[in-house]
């Protein structure tokens, strides 16, 4: 009996274990994170880009309507590619564009913004990347919709024009 | 007896943390068990990422702050997840993780001793 | 192109080979001369192909898809012709290589071996050879045309332009396919029903030779991640590092099995499930690397599709040996009854017993990582802490019993010098007490490691005293492995660095030493411009030491690597990398003072020795 059984457990534990790789190739390797939904928005205090006053979250989101919260910076390529849709996207009056300054310097930041124009309805400044950690962003660009204090969409890596159409979509 | 000899010590040992832990500062050791998301297979403390240089200040800012060790793992785990922990939390999750190896050590345990010892009967 | 050919003909010929070996199988009582003309003829054609892929790096042939994706013509000769196995195709190649090669030496160097067994090794080999030949032309071929030509390659990822990662890989692959040889040996060996001691001290010149190529390879491995991956570790029990590590537990554990058959006919089943595990965890290794299913360091090629076929390929071999097990192997083994209490068997079972626990935690941990996502999607890390937390404990009864069991006689024995092996256990434990005592660490879990550890040193220097020349490499290997665990202890212990941002000209101070910036200096090379910072580090107490950190900024591809500058002498490494920081105008600078460095290369150095000398020890007893 003994000599039988442990062989039928071996098999069937070596097709399980081949099944699982199989389905695990399938799988990225590469961090992806979740789009937690629903998520409440973190507190902290951040600095004003242009007045350098520390404002709170609560003062940033104070009304209940849309903003978009996007982690943006000078020396970032891709926030170059995102930038026409924000500006698209500024037009919308439904919606606050709130920007965050990513470990740059102020001169190369304000060069980018008066280069390109300014999106953006207020910005902010997180000198040392530890607001965006707040947000669970890794990265730059990072963009977070927000409707009464909490994420209801997050787009990582630059806007485009799926992404534009869908955070339209959501506003309307 | 033997086995609960090997027992004993096992879980003695198995209640200190890993080698020269209290010698470090406590944000090295932290940083040490992130794993840094942007890059590939490497922990906070050894990565010069821009990433990995926010999250050090960041663990630096939280101990000012008075939380401790668990608490930043677990603030950082909301955010992103257990993926970003090195040392994997004994949870539902990772009964497996842990207890797969040492279920393992005492099976061979128990066959050598089965198949070999008490043949001397 | 002649590569493509000689391929295909390569992959032809394994069907003659297996007909004629299956022709050979039952009609004469002499192996067929002709069967090994035509493996050696195959290893020639895999040889011609794999040196025309050299060629074509050489002359930056860019028509071909390998060479343009992986070479560029600024790159100097010795990285053009080490690009060849530096990439998937080049190095399966390179594989497939030596697999044809150990078949022909296999087959020559066991003339004295039954024909019946000889040929099915030759066939069981041949399943594996034909199944890469597969996998080679199918998903990976390194000859791939383009048009039109292109004018410039895209270059070798600099990181890996480095001289020792230019012999890793063969030398690793060495070992990983001298597996190869064992696992078809086992399966003939159970097929025709062979098993015997005569079987074991044939296959364990095999044994021995994959484990000191594996030992190498993953050194040569661990002393380029020291030093080119810039953050001072060795070891970062990173998968893609697991992944060799694997066999090379699982090796170390059938060499010591080995020895126990040689001796008695025992175990041997359990030899013959580990010869199978062995190479098992070698394609698994490879099946892992190379599909991209794990996150890592090492970043190879990955393409779901060649995982797959790996993946298949690794469970059609796995299911083969797994029913050639079962249907063909005979237990006649009944004289277990005399094997008990205190004897070298025993030791070895408990070496066994520990190796297996190690290789277990090594497995879970690599793997556990895909299970849980598969199963429940979430996703988790498994780093140094679980491994320290799970191993380390089990090292202080592992390194005692290694110290104690070569002690013992075969079948039964006493220690009859109880008396001395107590006195040296006293004796390191109070010298491990005195060396710990003053530093804030764990002193009970340290005090005890260490201690083993130099009970084992103490333990097999005396040996080399006592004994004549009876096991003289077998009490080397375990003297350099209890070199290599103190070395990594006290490198561990007596670590420590410094971590900083300097401008030129600054000078950063703590109460240990100084570390001034002196001046940068810039300089233009082949392929990359090289920016080289100046610092000066005075300790006091100690010289004044320069160091020179560098900045590689590669111009194909595009990459910055930092270059360590690292000052070796026998007793300490000093360590020092600068690294780039976006958009400042200072440095990111790390100094590291590790002390007995050297002595983990040299250890594990001595250790591949040990396995040279078991061979010539071998020759000299015959």
């Amino acid at each position: 009996m003994k000599s039988k059984i442990l062989p039928i457990i071996l098999f069937v534990i070596f097709i399980t274990v081949f099944f699982i790789f199989y389905k695990g190739l399938q799988n990225s390797n590469i961090y992806i994170p979740e789009n937690n939904i629903e998520k409440k928005i973190p507190s902290f205090e951040v600095k004003n880009f242009a007045s350098n006053k520390i404002e709170n979250s609560d003062q940033i989101f104070e009304h209940n309507k849309f903003y978009l919260f996007n982690i943006w910076a000078s020396w970032c390529v891709p926030c170059r590619e995102e930038h026409k849709y924000l500006m698209k996207l500024s037009k919308e009056n439904k919606i606050q564009l709130i920007g965050i300054n990513y470990k740059d310097k102020y001169r190369n930041a304000k060069n980018f913004l008066d280069e390109l124009n300014n999106p953006y309805d207020k910005i902010y400044t997180d000198e040392d990347g530890t607001i965006s950690i707040e947000w669970g962003a890794y990265g730059v660009p990072e963009s977070f919709l927000i409707y009464n204090r909490k994420i209801i969409k997050k787009i990582i890596g630059p806007i485009n024009k799926k992404s534009l159409l869908e955070i339209k979509d959501i506003i309307k | 007896m033997k086995l609960l000899k090997f027992l004993t010590i096992f879980f003695f040992l198995f209640n200190f943390s890993f080698l020269n832990a209290q010698s470090e500062n406590e944000s090295n050791k932290i940083t040490k068990n992130l794993r840094c998301l942007i890059c590939q297979g490497q922990s906070i403390y050894d990565s010069d990422s821009e990433f990995a240089n926010s999250l050090k200040i960041l663990v630096k800012e939280k101990l000012e702050e008075g939380l401790n060790e668990k608490q930043i793992y677990d603030f950082l785990k909301d955010k992103y997840g257990e993926w970003i922990l090195y040392d994997p939390e004994f949870n539902k999750n990772t009964y497996f993780l842990w207890l797969l190896p040492i279920f393992i050590f005492l099976l061979g345990g128990a066959i050598i001793f089965k198949l070999f010892i008490f043949r001397k009967k | 192109m002649i590569g493509y050919y000689s391929l295909i003909f390569g992959i032809c010929l394994s069907f003659f080979i297996y007909f004629f070996s299956i022709k050979n199988l039952n009609d004469t009582q002499k192996l067929d001369t002709k069967i090994i003309k035509l493996v050696f003829l195959q290893f020639l054609l895999v040889a011609i192909s794999f040196f025309g892929l050299i060629f074509s790096f050489i002359k930056s042939d860019f028509s071909n898809e390998t060479v343009f994706n992986h070479s560029h013509t600024t790159k100097p000769l010795f990285y053009k012709i080490a690009g060849t196995w530096g990439n998937h195709e080049g190095s399966l190649l390179l594989w497939l290589l030596v697999l044809t090669l150990f078949l022909f030496l296999f087959l020559i160097k066991s003339k004295d071996q039954p024909k019946k067994y000889k040929i099915l090794t030759l066939l069981f080999q041949q399943i594996i050879i034909f199944g890469f030949f597969i996998f080679l032309l199918k998903t990976s071929n390194p000859f791939n045309y383009i048009f039109p030509v292109p004018q410039e390659g895209l270059g070798l990822n600099p990181i890996l332009q480095d001289p020792l990662l230019a012999i890793h890989p063969p030398i690793l692959y060495l070992g990983y396919v001298g597996t190869s040889i064992i696992f078809s040996s086992a399966l003939a060996a159970i097929c025709s029903n062979y098993i015997s001691q005569i079987w074991a001290s044939h296959i364990k010149k095999w044994i021995l030779v994959a484990w000191i190529f594996l030992t190498l390879g993953i050194l040569l491995g661990s002393i380029w991640a020291y030093y080119e991956l810039g953050w001072g570790g060795f070891w970062f029990w990173d998968p893609v590092e697991n992944v060799s590590l694997m066999p090379w537990l699982a090796l170390t554990t059938l060499l010591h099995c080995i020895l126990v058959l040689e001796k008695r006919l025992i175990l041997t089943s359990w030899v013959v499930i580990l010869s199978i595990t062995t190479f098992a965890l070698s394609m698994c290794g490879t099946f892992l690397v190379r599909s991209g299913i794990l996150n890592s360091v090492h970043t190879f090629a990955n393409d779901p599709e060649r995982g797959l076929f790996i993946l298949i390929f690794l469970f059609i071999l796995i299911f083969l040996s797994f029913f050639v097990f079962l249907f063909f192997y005979k237990d006649e083994t009944k004289n277990t009854k005399n094997f008990i209490g205190l004897s070298k068997e025993t030791s070895i079972l408990i070496n066994n017993w520990f190796m297996m626990y190690f290789l277990s935690v090594v497995l879970v941990g690599t793997t556990y990582p895909i299970f849980l996502e598969v199963i429940s999607s979430e996703k988790i890390s498994v780093g140094p802490p679980f491994y320290n937390k799970l191993i380390i404990p089990f090292l202080f009864p592992f390194l005692i019993a290694m110290a104690i069991g070569p002690k013992l006689k075969w079948i039964k024995s006493n220690i009859e010098d109880k008396f001395y092996l107590f006195l040296f256990f006293i004796i390191s434990l109070i010298l491990s007490t005195i060396i710990i005592k003053d530093l804030k660490i764990n002193f009970l879990l340290n005090t005890v490691l260490v201690a083993s550890a130099i009970f084992l040193f103490f333990i097999s220097i005396k040996e080399f005293f006592n004994k004549k020349l009876i096991n003289f490499s077998q009490n080397f290997a375990h003297f350099s492995f209890s070199l290599l665990i103190l070395s990594i202890l006290f490198n561990n212990i007596f670590s420590y660095e410094l971590i900083t941002n300097l401008k030129v000209n600054e000078t950063f101070e703590t109460e240990k030493f100084k570390i001034s910036f002196e001046s940068i200096d810039q300089k233009n090379k082949q392929n990359f411009k090289s920016i080289i910072g100046k610092f000066t580090i005075e300790e006091f107490g100690r010289d004044i030491e320069l160091m020179q950190p560098e900045l590689r900024i590669y111009n194909q591809p595009n990459i910055i690597t930092s270059e360590a500058d690292i000052k070796v002498n026998l007793f300490y490494d000093k360590f020092m990398t600068m690294n780039y920081v976006q958009n400042e105008d200072y440095f990111n600078i790390r100094y590291q003072f590790k002390p007995f460095m050297i002595w983990i290369w040299l250890s594990t150095i001595m250790l591949s020795l040990s396995g040279l000398l078991s061979f010539i020890q071998r020759k000299y007893e015959k």
